[in-house]
């Protein structure tokens, strides 16, 4: 009857793996995955880093814009510090993502160490899809499920990265501008996919309006701001409609 | 001296890229300590989150990286808005919507380029 792991009133971390790596099997995320770490892999060749520098880099940092980031500058020789604080500000997104996907992710009995793993696995792409898939399988899986899905997507992304990197000569230009234009529109589509509730819509178009406006009147720390009053501002109207119904 | 010559862009990776990264992780680690799956404060935090991803959208496509760059503007914010209109138009398909907007900035380039 219930062949369907998701009518399962149990499920082992290892069949949450199994169903993990399945989901990365079938989401649009994996395309946009080798695509962008073609991407990335081209760049880190044109920089002059090596093949296994890039591979660390994705193994370790794992966020595709901190990635492109952390190649362009130390590429041109920026100063250390300098280097750290554009790729710590870049990933300050991680924080608020880890916070709201570990809460679906463990069970009571979750020990700590457990999930630093999955929360390594926590980039853009796997945290929205794990929000939007982790809810259909069983709570004991979950953490397995997290690790199976991170597991596949990033190992494509290695994989893809040694791609882009051996191929970084023959790409043409125009072609090397689309991949690095699959992570803005992945991410935005994949974002509107998953908002469902009033907040995370209000929040995205908050966000799409903020971040350009504080951008040209130079505020500082602008997707600091962007995301702390924009998501404020977008959960205070969500909760007022809740409240008035 | 040579080994410290060829060791110096990894340190520099674990130092300006892994450390700066991971700590946001770490620390959400940390504060998601006793947090329920169903809390009021699981919303705000993923609003925060999902204004942030809006925010770096727009500042992929407005300071464009690397080969990007040399796609003019109006083509990177027209196969945007392609991109999400193929994804409304084909009933909720991120795939449409990605090769879509793929698609769309490739033409606008070659157009206005």
């Amino acid at each position: 009857m219930s062949s369907a792991p998701v009518t399962e009133p149990s499920m082992s971390s290892a069949a949450g793996f199994v169903a993990g790596v399945k989901a990365a099997r079938t989401s649009v995320f994996s395309y946009v995955i080798i695509g962008t770490y073609i991407s990335i892999g081209a760049l880190g060749h044109d920089y002059g880093f090596s093949a296994l520098w890039v591979a660390l880099s994705t193994l370790l940092v794992w966020a595709g814009p901190a990635q492109v980031i952390l190649i362009t500058l130390l590429g041109t020789g920026a100063a250390p510090l300098e280097v750290a604080m554009a790729v710590g500000l870049s990933s300050m997104r991680l924080l608020p993502m880890v916070v709201a996907l570990l809460p679906l992710l463990k069970t009571r009995q979750s020990r700590m160490h457990s999930l630093l793993l999955p929360a390594h696995f926590i980039a853009a792409s796997m945290w929205m899809e794990a929000l939007r898939l982790a809810p259909r399988i069983p709570s004991e899986g979950r953490v397995g499920f997290a690790n199976g899905l991170g597991t596949a997507f990033i190992s494509l992304a290695v994989l893809s990265g040694f791609v882009g990197f051996y191929l970084a000569q023959r790409l043409p230009p125009l072609f090397v501008a689309a991949l690095l234009f699959l992570t803005p529109i992945s991410f935005l589509v994949s974002a509107i996919r998953n908002a469902r509730l009033l907040a995370d819509r209000l929040a995205l178009g908050i966000g799409l309006v903020a971040a350009p406006l504080l951008t040209i009147y130079n505020v500082n720390l602008d997707l600091l701001w962007t995301g702390l009053v924009g998501g404020t501002a977008a959960y205070a109207i969500h909760r007022m409609r809740e409240a008035t119904r | 001296m040579r080994s410290i010559h060829e060791l110096w862009p990894y340190m520099l990776l674990i130092l300006t890229g892994f450390l700066p990264n991971e700590v946001w992780r770490l620390l959400g680690v940390l504060a998601s300590r006793g947090v329920e799956e169903e809390s009021e404060l699981i919303v705000w935090v993923r609003s925060v989150a999902t204004a942030i991803l809006a925010g770096v959208v727009v500042k992929i496509v407005i300071f464009a990286p690397g080969a990007l760059a040399s796609v003019p503007l109006a083509a990177r914010l027209g196969a945007i808005g392609i991109g999400v209109a193929a994804y409304l138009g084909f009933r909720g398909s991120v795939f449409a919507g990605v090769a879509t907007g793929c698609t769309a900035l490739v033409i606008g380039a070659l157009l206005l380029g």
